[in-house]
């Protein structure tokens, strides 16, 4: 791993128990295969993928919130350097105070017979790191401030508050611990559009002020490029290009890729009929594709597709892509 | 030819908290080959306006008293909500109007096969045989781009995928013929592949049918590449309509504006977000006068006081809001 | 103009605080208290429980044998009234009974009303001595100035009704309390820990719970009765009837646990705490255990009058109690007599009673699960 990444994954593989055969054999759903990937202190980095990416699998394993199943994943933020495939219990609490996730779903979230204050201080009192009831309210006084939550507004229960201001109360708890790695999982995809920019805002700000890195995970390519400095694309649980977010919107080498961006509807209504559609539906990750994943969907298939599975290859600065003819597709 | 006309619609409910307004005073009509688009957030009310039209709306909802919904059929005008039985409604519902909804799962029953749910709908609206009627199904399901259309015919919702169960209930609704199609978020579960491949289809299929559509959605992109026309809802309110073109580009309403501003722009990757300050009021706490004044950039003391009316500023195009008329010097 | 606005709206936000600041339990309890049905429910219940609770002192004569009327025996009601031909009387009164057995009468007793010798109602006279909450008293609520008064009647050996009617609410209430508290801890442990752990576990005790289930009551009861030994006093029986019928029901409150339960253990908040390394004890005791309070207290609720019911129905067959523990099976076993069904229908004055028992818990039940389920309706 390199001296510059928080986190990093090589040959990651997730799998889980579908069904447990009696008599045969137990069946397996393979949602991430052999990823690797590195991600730098202090960026901003996105990971995107539909359904059946893995994407978020990739998140909660980083978080050791899934089983590994195969592969490594390396942690060092400076202080302390963990391999989190074989972490003991005393590391395991450790580890838990410096990468948090921030979830989804605002109204499903926060507990909802706890007072918003309770809901901040649990990471701090669970995890023992503050001594007396006064130093675990200044924290969470101080955090709340951070995240522009009203004060005054401690002592009420979730239900009182809106679901932007249930986000902040989210990204509140998950950073109180003093993280230094944060997942934010689909973060703003339940929240409305005027509000999704006020949270990403805020949360580019708590990065600078609190010297954060995030792995911001979305389906939602057009949010990923405005906040994203670094971008991961998954297919099927693959890893299949990443580039920094100039370059990937800029140049894409992969098709899959390519198509993604093309897909995204345009606000400019003159733009239609201009997008590359992509054919099929996303095959299912318990029959996945033989050689290539994507090859069934893939504009520029050839024989060599469907047998050989492709690796990551350079394709520039800080860019990767996993596809067997990119050079090929680059010349024509 | 106009399909549909709503005008003054309004629509107030009772809860445990009080009465809520969730529709005010709002009008539009939709002709026949056109695509009318209604954007707008949560709480905006533009799903109850859209249940309204099938009059799918719960029964302690009390509605305007000059609200009216008229319907422009081949046998005359039909006016919704002087519906009251339910056998009447059934004639319009899935009849001349059909709706598809944002979870394709919810429109299936899980245990019967898609063929036998399409085929019993189009024999309650259609007077033909059984056998035409599945025939007329397997056509259905070939047009709107599912392979193998005749092997499906017989499996079950949740044997297919999310993409193609979402075009198995667009060849549901579109198997009766309807005059009217009323789309709720139907792209809003799908991945963003998809979702372009289910634009398309719809796009064809108004050509090919010569249908309305009344498309729901929060997202503008989809809007811009989908709709003729774009009707912006905000708490119950329309606060801007106009050809999908002029709203975008020329935005009438600070609403509008500001939920341009919102987005993030793929072609404009530097420009800072810029969210619309404050959060959408609860339905229970409708501001006085505007509904959008507490958030807007441009409020003024007048905007507290009335609620400015839908004035029309450029061909067609029309928005609710004071400083806007007399920039434009429409007022 | 503006200060009764400001004040007002001052009103109005302090109304708005207190709404954001309710806990779970208060916002329950306002939903409870705009349901008409469930509140009177409630009322009902409380009286009812209160009379239970009293009995000894409500009742003028205790209920036992060396309560009885030997001069009043299948007597009918006594309904003390105010005023009647011979003039108005501020005490209410009630009239005398006169016995009398001669040839004339078949040698049967006969009793016949003298309506000119009243006998006055007193207020907290003196009466038997019982206890009450270990402090023993002698006041009654009311009596009357010579001989008995029975408001309810009285049965074949003299015993006053309206006394058994309310020390009955009593002991199905003390039974039916055993019982739900017993099926309540076993169901919280068995359903716990199936819910909450899943896998295996959770297979092997469904099984076990399902078998039990299936055992059918009356069978079981009857050869439970049949090892019971005759020894066992009155009170011992009472506690172990209240024990099997606590074992018979634990089963379907245990599914509802462990339903509770696999839902809860799914929601993200739960997730959000394991992330942050909880222990499953502190998971359990902030994060489930209050989820699911509302939905067990209705759970529990309703099955109180399972409970009531399934004693009465016992009693009733004279497997459960017995003469002379007072319950509404045991004073029901005397009714299918024909003589009783045509001359002495004040025996089915408890029945009332009960029936409004049973339906204040079924009132009060529904009212809780309406007013405990939508609390996340906050959804967009």
């Amino acid at each position: 791993m390199s001296e510059k990444s928080i986190i990093s994954a090589r040959n990651l593989s997730v799998d889980f128990l579908l069904s447990r055969g009696f008599f045969s054999e137990n069946v397996y759903l393979r949602a991430i295969k052999s990823v690797s990937v590195e991600i730098p202190k202090g960026s901003f980095f996105g990971l995107v993928g539909e359904s059946g990416s893995g994407k978020t699998t990739l998140g909660r394993a980083f978080l050791k919130a899934v089983p590994i199943s195969d592969g490594e994943v390396h942690f060092n933020d400076g202080d302390v350097e963990y391999d989190l495939e074989a972490l003991n219990k005393e590391q395991l609490t450790e580890y838990r105070k410096r990468a948090q996730l921030i979830f989804q779903d605002p109204y499903a979230a926060l507990s909802p017979r706890m007072t918003v204050r309770d809901i901040i201080a649990e990471p701090l009192e669970v995890m023992g790191i503050t001594s007396s009831r006064e130093e675990t309210d200044e924290r969470v006084r101080d955090i709340a401030a951070k995240c522009r939550l009203n004060l005054e507004h401690l002592r009420r229960f979730p239900h009182a508050f809106s679901g932007g201001q249930r986000q902040r109360i989210s990204i509140a708890r998950a950073l109180v611990s003093n993280p230094r790695f944060v997942v934010a999982d689909e973060s703003v995809a339940a929240l409305d559009v005027s509000i999704q920019a006020d949270i990403l805002n805020l949360l580019k700000d708590l990065q600078d002020e609190l010297d954060l890195t995030y792995l911001f995970i979305s389906h939602d390519l057009s949010v990923v490029a405005h906040v994203c400095d670094h971008i991961a694309v998954m297919y099927l649980g693959q890893l299949v290009e990443t580039a920094p977010t100039r370059a990937l919107f800029s140049a894409p080498r992969h098709p899959y890729t390519k198509a993604l961006l093309s897909a995204i509807p345009s606000l400019d209504p003159d733009q239609r009929g201009k997008a590359q559609k992509l054919e099929g539906e996303i095959p299912s990750p318990t029959n996945p594709p033989s050689g290539c994943k994507f090859h069934t969907r893939c504009p520029n298939v050839h024989d060599i597709c469907r047998h050989e599975e492709p690796k990551l290859e350079h394709a520039g600065m800080e860019h990767e892509v996993a596809c067997l003819r990119w050079k090929e597709l680059l010349a024509e | 030819m106009t399909l549909l006309k709503v005008e003054n619609l309004t629509l107030q409910f009772d809860t445990d908290e009080g009465r809520i307004t969730a529709v005010d005073g709002v009008s539009f009509e939709v002709n026949a080959g056109e695509v009318l688009g209604v954007v707008g957030e949560s709480g905006s009310g533009k799903s109850i306006t859209a249940k309204s039209i099938m009059h799918l709306n719960p029964r302690n909802t009390v509605y305007g008293e000059d609200s009216r919904i008229e319907l422009s059929l081949e046998d005359g005008v039909i006016d919704v909500l002087s519906l009251t039985r339910e056998r009447d409604m059934q004639v319009v519902r899935g009849g001349a109007v059909s709706m598809i909804f944002q979870e394709p799962m919810a429109s299936f029953a899980p245990a019967i096969t898609i063929g036998d749910q399409m085929t019993e709908q189009l024999l309650l609206h259609k007077d033909i045989t059984k056998k035409d009627a599945v025939n007329l199904s397997i056509e259905m399901l070939e047009r709107v781009g599912i392979s193998d259309a005749s092997h499906r015919f017989k499996q079950y919702a949740f044997e297919l995928s999310g993409g193609m169960r979402q075009r198995a209930m667009i060849a549901m609704a579109l198997s009766t013929s309807p005059k009217l199609l009323i789309a709720d978020e139907p792209t809003t579960a799908l991945d963003v592949t998809i979702q372009a491949q289910v634009i398309d289809l719809m796009k064809d299929l108004v050509e090919d049918f010569g249908m309305g559509i009344v498309f729901i959605t929060h997202d503008l992109g989809v809007i811009a590449q989908t709709v003729d026309r774009v009707a912006v809802m905000y708490l119950g309110n329309i606060v801007e309509q106009g050809p999908v073109r002029d709203v975008i580009r020329d935005p009438a309403h600070p609403y509008t504006h500001g939920l341009l501003d919102a987005l993030p722009k793929l072609d404009d990757l530097d420009s800072p977000l810029t969210p619309i300050s404050g959060d959408i009021p609860s339905p229970l706490e409708r501001p006085d006068g505007c509904v959008f004044h507490t958030r807007c950039s441009r409020v003024e003391p007048r905007c507290s006081q009335s609620a400015p009316k839908m004035m029309e500023f450029v061909d067609n195009h029309y928005g609710a809001c004071f400083v806007e008329a007399e920039k434009r010097g429409a007022a | 103009m503006t200060d009764t606005n400001t004040i007002s709206a001052g009103a109005d936000q302090k109304l708005k605080e207190a709404y954001f600041t309710a806990s779970q339990g208060q916002l329950i309890w306002s939903r409870f208290k705009k349901q008409k049905a469930a509140m009177a429910g409630a009322w009902v219940l409380l009286i009812l429980i209160l009379s239970g609770l009293f009995a000894p002192f409500l009742t003028p004569y205790s209920p036992t044998l060396s309560g009885r009327d030997k001069d009043y025996q299948n007597g009918a009601p006594q309904i003390p009234i105010l005023w009647d031909e011979n003039g108005f009387s501020a005490r209410p009164f009630i009239y005398t009974y006169e016995r009398e057995r001669s040839f004339k009468t078949n040698f049967r007793w006969v009793s016949t009303i003298n309506r000119d010798k009243r006998r006055y109602m007193t207020l907290f006279p003196k009466g038997e001595k019982y206890t009450l909450f270990g402090i023993s008293f002698e006041r009654h609520l009311f009596g009357v100035d010579k001989g008995k008064i029975h408001i309810f009647g009285t049965d074949s050996t003299g015993k006053d009704i309206f006394s058994r009617t309310l020390h009955a609410i009593n002991t199905s209430l003390a039974v039916g309390t055993i019982g739900v508290a017993i099926a309540f801890v076993m169901a919280l442990i068995i359903g716990g820990i199936s819910g909450y752990y899943g896998g295996w576990i959770d297979s092997v005790l469904q099984m076990i719970t399902d078998a039990i289930r299936t055992v059918p009551a009356i069978p079981l009861f009857m050869a439970i009765a049949a090892f019971i030994p005759s020894e066992w006093s009155s009170e011992e029986r009472f506690f172990f009837i209240s024990i099997v019928l606590g074992f018979i029901n634990w089963p379907t409150l245990a599914r509802r646990v462990r339903t509770h339960l696999l839902t809860e253990r799914n929601q993200e908040y739960v997730l959000a705490a394991q992330l942050c390394g909880a222990s499953a004890n502190h998971i359990i005791r902030k994060h489930l255990l209050p989820s699911f309070t509302s939905y067990i207290i209705v759970d529990l609720v309703i099955s109180f009058p399972y409970m009531v019911l399934s004693e009465t129905a016992l009693s009733f067959i004279g497997l459960g109690l017995r003469d002379p523990v007072n319950s509404l099976g045991v004073m029901l076993q005397n009714v299918t007599n024909a003589d009783v069904l045509l001359n002495y229908q004040w025996y089915f004055i408890p029945v009332i009673f009960f029936i409004a028992l049973v339906l204040a818990f079924v009132f009060v039940g529904d009212g809780l699960r309406d007013a405990a389920d939508p609390y996340g309706d906050t959804k967009k």
